[in-house]
């Protein structure tokens, strides 16, 4: 059985995630003069479109290329010796720090916790009405699983065909899909839990939630 | 009246005065203060007949300073008016210069777009003891007085659509027009029908209109205005500004800041712009101006709504009385009187004869085909002009002979010869017998063409790579470098060398098919065969009519830096033995930008394709807009190259717009977005205003990919994207497939 407790206990002990940038290819490194425990951003804007902090140049053939945090966090170890040096791909010029936010906490204990049934292709979900009657009844929670359970309608261009669930025995624990839109093929649309975890689940939640602290 | 209610006219005029000259230290507002404050500390303590009398100085005082005040307005300042809640507004207008109206294009903020309003009016005439109503189609901006939800009059793509919807309804009804511009410029977003392209279809339909329209300027922000004020008659109140740009957007460029400009560089730029009525009566954009009240028509100024009401009859008559001449003693009549006479007093009727309604199209091309006509430097010399005026004259003729008159009869005998024909290998298919010899039979494809069709052409060299030599090679292939694509990080693409991605690919990602920009002269040589064309009026050159100060250096700095005149090219050219007319706009020149220059190039390229009888072809290198420094000269290039794409399309014409790198603003907004043909090469920019701008005026963030050509594609504003490599091909088939009815060599 998962220790969930466990899990959150090493995430406090380590909350954060160590990011080692390395080179994409041969080039010159040029450092842009960042030290150790320097902030940096990742990529911000609406769409992430603008990129992150400029890290380094790599310059090959002539072509000057900027190497940009990918995450945000603080400047830890840098390869200061390669500073000018021509190096080969796949070299560590710097690693950063990035602390883990609440949702990447709750995010990391689900994965571990849940067992997530993924849709097979791009089209509409919809639960059956028995399952469907139940969630509206008595929530999510309510439902059990079983493996070869009809649970869903898929709908594609206005054909439905079943499809059921695979899996281990349990509960969901919770719907990632909205019924009646269209989710891509491989998006998650339940994770399920164990019954007996549940709780212990919920618990190990709402105390992310409240007691997490976040470091910029 | 009422002497607190005087008392507090009087201060709401002083705080408009105030509004209006902003921060400006003004002797004369100063006293106003002085007075007013003066007056207000002393009046508890005196009586009835006393106030009465210190009101009525003050009023007067007032009136006289006013008077003072009007003529030291700066062009800013007049953009301030125009700009102040207390503006005239189009509802005003509506009440007050019409007799009744029914608005009909939604209402208040229950419309389409609440910043536009369409209204059926009438205006009474009177013949006699009769009194006639005059229907009329009222179109215009409207700022309500500072109603949030007119959004200040700047009209989204579908309020336009919704103004030439019912532009074409007045057409049918046969009413003439009557828009007031109040627009500081379009609301820039691409969403279906975008604001390019909806302004361009706005442009195109109004350009051959066949009712009076008259528009009348208050505050005309470059495509925004131009979109409902093509018009017969262009008047303009003396308070107002037409401009290219807002004098803010001019000094920001000018400034190159990314910080706002500052106050004196916005009021140079207003300066230097030359936006006022008196600056566009002088350069021949207006017909006449509409002397306002001092400081500016606010709505209790019923004098002026008497005097406006007077110069839009004036001008509907002046419109139908040139179209369709009136009879002879009206006309007589109306030379004769004075300017000041009411016009009411000569009865004309609106409608307009079926004759009279070809005239008035005549008629508009021809005025604004004079326009800005000394906006440019024309070096040709006198002998040059001459020769090409008797050559156009003799490929007029020319053309009506063969393409015309001997064309029909051709035609005719042509389509009996197939006709026979048919019916001969119909015969000889049914009966069968002696008929199936005579109509010749069926003999097989020949051994030739079936051998042609199986067999490689040049099988000793394998494959035959002919496509890939390109007979202009970049000098970018030269250098000794590799280059990034843009789309690495999502497509994984590769680095390039230059020498390969410049010269075998073509400037293109061999991975994903991003487009590198490429140099105009890739497309002159290699895709427009530019070696063998014959190019024309290169000796017009792009000048500086507005003495902008600054910009002959600039203009000069381009012209030596790129060896062209001006940032058009017009050539004819064969394209695989097809012959064409094309025209480019090449970025390298000023942002390949259109003035004057650019525009009388491109109306006489599109003339000499139509006299011809050739294809158009339109490739629009990147172009940045209208350029700003030569203001409405500039301007005024919208609706005159699109008039003059109309009347070559309605020729018969096929005329074919294809986009490469950035293609934004006025451009895109006219005669390029006009066309029914419009293509872009891959990894194209099109759209009205780019981003930085959109997000000034609209507050809203657009998404990195907003005017990719996919987009644009998407969204309905082009027809199709090309690879650049098979940009010829592509050019040719659709020269083959595409069209209007002038097309002799198909």
């Amino acid at each position: 059985m998962l220790n969930v407790k466990e899990m959150l206990e090493e995430l406090k002990a380590s909350p954060y995630e160590e990011i080692e940038i390395r080179t994409p290819h041969t080039g010159v490194v040029q450092f842009v003069g960042l030290k150790a425990g320097d902030r940096v951003l990742g990529p911000t804007g609406k769409w992430n479109e603008k990129p992150g902090t400029l890290l380094a140049n790599l310059t090959r053939e002539k072509n000057k290329k900027p190497i940009c945090a990918t995450q945000k966090g603080a400047v830890t170890d840098i390869a200061a010796e390669l500073e000018g040096k021509f190096v080969e791909a796949g070299e560590r010029l710097l690693t950063i720090r990035h602390f883990l936010s609440k949702e990447e906490v709750i995010a990391r204990i689900l994965k571990k916790a849940l067992h997530l049934f993924c849709a097979p292709e791009r089209a509409k979900y919809y639960f059956v009405p028995e399952i469907d009657a139940k969630i509206k009844a008595g929530g999510e929670q309510s439902v059990k699983l079983k493996d070869g359970m009809e649970m869903f309608f898929v709908s594609r261009m206005k054909r439905e065909t079943p499809l059921a669930y695979s899996g281990p025995e349990g509960i969901i624990y919770a719907v990632y899909f909205q019924q009646g839109d269209n989710v891509d093929g491989g998006q998650p649309l339940i994770g399920v839990c164990q019954e007996a975890q549940l709780s212990l689940i919920q618990d190990v939640v709402s105390r992310v939630q409240g007691e997490w602290e976040e470091q910029d | 009246m009422d002497i607190d209610k005087r008392t507090q006219q009087l201060a709401g005029r002083l705080a408009y005065i105030r509004d209006i000259f902003g921060p400006r230290e003004n002797a004369s507002v100063a006293m106003l203060k002085h007075r007013l404050e003066e007056f207000l500390a002393q009046a508890p303590g005196l009586g009835m007949r006393e106030l009465s009398q210190q009101v009525a100085r003050l009023e007067e005082l007032f009136s006289l300073l006013e008077g003072k005040l009007e003529n030291e307005l700066c062009p800013m300042d007049r953009v301030r008016i125009v700009r102040h809640p207390q503006r005239i507004c189009l509802k005003d207008i509506l009440e007050n210069v019409y007799d009744n109206y029914t608005e009909i294009g939604g209402q208040d903020e229950w419309s389409i777009d609440p910043g536009i309003i369409i209204a059926r009016a009438t205006i009474a005439r009177r013949m006699g003891k009769k009194t006639v109503h005059q229907s009329v189609m009222v179109i215009g901006q409207e700022k309500g007085h500072g109603q949030e939800f007119r959004n200040g009059g700047s009209i989204k793509p579908w309020g336009n659509a919704n103004a030439l919807y019912y532009m074409r309804v007045a057409e049918v009804e046969n009413i003439p027009i009557h828009t007031y511009v109040f627009t500081p410029g379009a609301f820039p977003v691409e969403d279906y029908p975008g604001a390019a392209q909806q302004i361009a279809k706005n442009l195109y339909v109004m350009a051959g209109l066949k009712v009076p329209i008259v528009s009348v300027f208050s505050e005309g922000g470059s495509g925004g205005a131009e979109a409902i004020a093509l018009a017969d008659r262009r008047l303009m109140l003396s308070h107002g500004y037409y401009s290219v740009i807002s004098p803010e957007g001019a000094a920001a460029i000018e400034g190159g800041l990314k910080d706002k400009a500052s106050p004196e560089l916005i009021e140079r730029c207003a300066e230097r712009l030359k936006i006022t009525a008196f600056d566009n009566l002088r350069l021949g954009f207006i017909d006449r101006v509409i002397q306002e009240p001092p400081l500016g028509a606010r709505p209790e100024h019923y004098e002026f709504f008497r005097e406006l009401r007077r110069e839009v009859v004036r001008a509907t008559d002046e419109v139908v009385h040139q179209a369709q001449s009136l009879g002879p003693l009206r006309a007589l009549a109306m030379r004769r009187k004075k300017r000041t006479a009411d016009p009411q007093d000569i009865f004309v009727r609106w409608q307009l004869g079926a004759k009279a309604r070809h005239a008035l199209v005549e008629q508009r091309y021809a005025k604004f085909r004079d326009m800005s006509r000394s906006a440019f430097l024309d070096n040709r010399a006198l002998g040059v002009r001459l020769s090409t005026a008797l050559a156009r004259g003799l490929w007029s003729v020319h053309s009506l002979l063969t393409h015309d008159l001997l064309a029909r009869y051709k035609k005719r005998f042509s389509g009996l010869l197939e006709y026979v024909e048919a019916e001969m290998r119909a015969l000889g298919q049914g009966v069968g017998g002696p008929f199936t010899l005579l109509s010749g039979g069926r003999r097989g494809v020949p051994p030739e063409t079936l051998e042609c069709l199986t067999t490689l052409s040049c099988p000793e060299e394998g494959a035959c790579r002919l496509d890939d030599v390109w007979v202009y090679v970049s000098p970018k292939s030269r250098e000794d470098r590799t280059l990034t694509c843009p789309n690495t990080a999502t497509h994984g693409c590769l680095d390039l060398w230059a020498p390969d991605l410049f010269g075998e690919f073509a400037g293109v990602c061999s991975h994903c098919g991003h487009h590198f920009p490429m140099e105009f002269h890739w497309y002159l040589y290699n895709v427009f065969e530019f070696a063998q064309a014959y190019e024309f009026n290169t000796a017009i050159e792009a000048g500086n009519p507005l003495e902008y100060e600054g910009f002959g250096l600039k203009l000069a700095e381009a012209k030596r830096a790129t060896g062209l005149a001006s940032s058009c090219i017009t050539f004819e050219a064969k394209l695989d033995g097809i012959s064409t007319v094309v025209a480019v706009l090449a970025s390298p020149f000023r942002g390949g930008t259109v003035g004057a220059a650019e525009g009388e190039k491109l109306i006489r390229a599109v003339e000499r394709a139509r006299i011809k009888r050739m294809p158009f072809i339109m490739y629009s290198h990147g172009t940045a807009g209208i350029r700003i420094q030569e203001g409405t000269c500039g301007v005024i290039q919208m609706p005159r190259v699109t008039m003059a794409v109309r009347r070559y399309i309605e020729a018969g014409g096929l005329y074919l717009v294809l986009y490469d790198t950035n293609s934004y603003a006025g451009p895109v907004a006219s005669f390029l977005g006009c066309s029914p043909y419009q293509f872009a090469v891959r990894s194209s920019n099109i759209g009205f205003a780019g981003p930085g701008v959109i997000r000034e005026t609209t507050g809203m963030d657009v998404p990195p990919k907003y005017h990719r050509a996919f987009s644009a594609l998407s969204r309905g504003h082009i027809q199709g994207i090309w690879d650049r490599r098979d940009l010829k091909k592509n050019l040719h088939q659709a020269l083959l497939t595409m069209g209007g009815r002038n097309l002799y060599y198909r």
